[in-house]
């Protein structure tokens, strides 16, 4: 058990930080500091192409697609130095961190060949089609369905039905979506899942206003949608596995990045606290030092669950991490409330647009709803991990 | 990096677990904590003299195994899992880094050997009466006297005080503050001066007294290092203790979680399994989410103690704090879980229930951690001292 880096592993930073530096300096110095899925895409997509292009897009991937098969300790060590350097949040997070990884473990060679450069090269983004408006918690109660239609020369995927909850599709060119194949299936049989372009005719979208304001996610709509008959990753009827093993990638190195804007929020909130005078309450006091030692937590247990993921199954750590962060998170936007104080209600301008710490209160509320629910989690830990007997279903 | 056990370590592991499960059974646990010394003495002379366990953080020179604080946790946390009854804390994680960090070379070569052999039983006397936490909490007081020093005054919660063979006594000069002023002092149970009254505590499976020291002259060799300079290394002995401590809380934990799980897997009612109905399993998830983080924390703390001196003390008031509240947290789950019997005598729970709140004060509270940890991170904002 060890948790300092090797010299190595030392030389591996300084080389990072250098190059993330000298690019955040220059070119895109704008993108310092910018947080938020949505702002200032174009200069995004530029610098996710530096990125690429210096192969720091995919670190861990291997070179022929694009990465420099990094290993863990160094991954681990590009996600702290990357978010140190107040590199913005990446516009390509789902090719990058989730379907990437599952094209490498799923995909024929001809998929690998054909999606993951472009993705390592910041040139094609996805969004993810898997929840619908029956089908959150439930997800195995996907309607959307897919034909194969016979073609001349080629087969075709038809898609008809709705996903919601699409973040990105605004910026995305792809989709990997969940759909019904066999016809009458029900559950987690009959499901695939299929590689969709955005950009057609048959898909169209419709932002979705959150409580913030903002709107950072969209319903998207398929109503004969097509696709090639190879661009479905795993066999047909094999999507649902396909489906959780790329949640599994959910628990990736990027959850040491994002620790680190948890540090920045953290870090202003004690500033405050300090300015205010809400530091000198006991109880405030309390929680704040409750927050960091949470969060010093968190690092430890991503850390263990990187470490174990090696082993092919998900670690005791790997299935408490997400309720154990969200729940944490959460808790740090009502204390950012409580150090504000009543001014933390008030806009700064006539617009419906707060200050970063009242955001943090509001956009917290999906963290413990997305990516599976507070509940779901507690269901996943105890049937799977401490092996309790299912809840009956159905009537 | 490589948060994981090595090969070596997963082997301590599980002979730890082996030699608790044998040693920690139920009826062996109840006859001890009954018995006048409250400890199994063929426990301790197997821990000690078999298994060669008391040196596992001393250095080879004293006789130790040259092992790190990964290690000791690794032990601590399976004798948690069990409650086993024996002076290994107080000799091991609490007197022995005492007297390794404050001690001259010739006090280590004289008092070290025997502890890594496992013939010593030491404890360290650090609180005042009421059990106050930190430097601060060090009640008795050292002066000079004709015939060198002498020690007046009272400490509470001294773990086996009436049964080891050797105390050490954290002592504070008058009017000295924080960690200026304090010693610490070796002393013999048939000191003249020396009362040690047993009490019965709250916490059956860890036997606890108060020391009393009335004009008990201490010769100045007994003194651990140079007098009033002992604080620093007083600081970080209990911080390696805190992370041992923190390690036997987290296999409290993780006991009270098994327990309660194992109950509701096999109890049937409304002719179901109770843990088949939500509101028992979303506890039980809650239970072990606040379980495998104290893991992280424990073993975060015992990783520092070892590589990263920088980070050490945060670390373990890290570990003291969620270990302590997880520990407290899952024995009273495990008591609702298991309803009535849960409440009953006979069974274990009351001890693990028991222990975790008498643990959660011994080395400070939640609330005095992250107040120590508030004054790091809201710099002069007039909290209360650390």
């Amino acid at each position: 058990m060890r948790l300092r880096f090797t010299r190595e592993e030392e030389s591996f930073r300084t080389e990072a930080a250098e190059w993330l530096t000298v690019t955040l300096a220059g070119p895109f110095a704008s993108l310092r500091g910018v947080t938020g899925l949505t702002a200032r895409p174009e200069e995004r997509r530029a610098w996710e192409q530096a990125l690429g292009h210096a192969r720091w897009s995919v670190p861990g991937w291997p070179r022929e697609y694009g990465g420099r098969a990094a290993a863990l300790a160094e991954q681990v060590i590009f996600a702290e130095e990357y978010a140190r350097a107040g590199a913005p949040a990446r516009l390509g997070h789902l090719g990058v961190e989730l379907i990437g990884p599952t094209i490498l473990a799923f995909g024929t060679e001809a998929q690998k060949a054909r999606f993951l450069p472009p993705i390592a090269a910041g040139e094609e983004y996805w969004c993810q089609g898997y929840s619908e408006p029956n089908a959150g918690s439930d997800l195995s109660n996907v309607r959307t369905r897919a034909r194969l239609e016979r073609g001349a020369s080629d087969d075709t995927w038809v898609i008809d039905g709705q996903k919601t909850w699409t973040s990105l599709a605004q910026f995305a060119d792809w989709a990997f979506v969940l759909c019904r194949t066999t016809e009458g299936s029900r559950g987690r049989d009959g499901l695939s899942f299929l590689l969709v372009p955005v950009r057609q005719p048959g898909v169209s979208m419709r932002p979705i206003r959150q409580m913030t304001g903002d709107t950072e996610f969209n319903e998207l709509f398929f109503d004969g949608a097509r696709t090639g008959a190879d661009c479905i990753l795993g066999a047909p009827g094999e999507g649902w596995k396909v489906a959780m093993a790329l949640l599994n990638f959910e628990r990736g190195v990027s959850t040491l990045a994002q620790q680190m804007a948890f540090r920045g929020e953290l870090d202003r909130m004690c500033a405050l606290a300090v300015k205010n005078g809400a530091a000198r309450d006991p109880l405030i006091r309390q929680r704040l030092a409750g927050a960091h030692i949470g969060l010093r937590i968190m690092r430890v247990s991503a850390l263990r669950m990187l470490t174990d993921a090696g082993s092919g199954r998900l670690s005791r750590a790997a299935y408490t991490y997400k309720i154990f962060w969200a729940t944490w998170h959460r808790a740090l936007g009502e204390l950012a409330m409580d150090i504000q104080g009543p001014p933390g209600e008030i806009a700064p301008t006539a617009e419906y647009r707060f200050s970063e710490l009242t955001n943090l209160y509001l956009y917290t509320r999906a963290d413990t709803i997305y990516g599976g629910t507070n509940q779901i989690q507690r269901n996943l830990i105890a049937e799977r991990a401490l092996g309790l007997p299912k809840e009956p279903r159905g009537c | 990096m490589h948060f994981a056990f090595t090969e070596e370590q997963a082997l301590i592991h599980d002979t730890a677990r082996a030699f608790c499960a044998e040693h920690g059974a139920a009826s062996r646990l109840r006859k001890a904590i009954e018995s006048p010394l409250g400890y199994d003495e063929a426990t301790w002379r197997a821990i000690g003299e078999e298994m060669g366990w008391c040196g596992i953080a001393l250095p080879a020179e004293v006789g130790g195994s040259a092992l790190g604080s990964v290690e000791l946790a690794i032990l601590c946390e399976q004798m948690g899992r069990v409650l086993l009854p024996s002076p290994f804390l107080a000799t091991v994680a609490l007197a022995a880094p005492a007297i390794a960090l404050a001690g001259t070379a010739a006090q280590r070569e004289a008092l070290l050997p025997g502890i890594a052999a496992g013939r010593t039983r030491a404890t360290l006397a650090i609180a005042n009466a009421d059990g106050a936490p930190g430097l601060e909490g060090i009640g008795p007081r050292l002066a000079r006297s004709k015939r060198g020093w002498r020690l007046d005054g009272a400490a509470g919660f001294v773990i086996h005080a009436d049964a080891v063979d050797l105390l050490v006594v954290a002592a504070r000069a008058t009017g000295s503050q924080g960690a200026d002023g304090v010693s610490l002092a070796v002393v013999d149970l048939d000191h003249a001066g020396v009362s040690i009254e047993r009490l019965t505590m709250l916490d059956q499976t860890r036997p606890m007294s108060r020391v009393l020291f009335e004009s008990a002259v201490v010769a100045p060799e007994s003194i651990l290092g140079d007098p009033g300079e002992a604080g620093p290394a007083l600081g970080t002995a209990l911080a390696r203790a805190q992370a041992a401590l923190a390690a036997e809380q987290l296999g409290g934990a993780e006991a009270a979680l098994e327990i309660a799980t194992e109950h509701a897997k096999t109890r049937i009612q409304f002719d179901r399994p109770i843990g088949s109905f939500q509101a028992v399993k979303h506890r039980l998830a809650d239970m072990m989410v606040a379980t495998e983080a104290a893991r992280s924390a424990a073993y975060y703390a015992a990783c520092a103690a070892d590589e990263l001196p920088e980070e050490f003390d945060e670390a373990a008031a890290i570990a003291g704090c969620w270990c302590s509240e997880t520990f407290t947290g899952c024995t009273a789950g495990m008591i609702q879980l298991l309803g009535g019997v849960g409440f009953t005598w006979e069974h274990v729970a009351h001890l693990y229930f028991k222990r975790a709140r008498a643990a959660s004060t011994l080395l400070g509270s939640p609330a005095w951690h992250r107040e120590r940890i508030a004054v790091r991170l809201l710099p002069a904002t007039g909290g209360q001292p650390a």
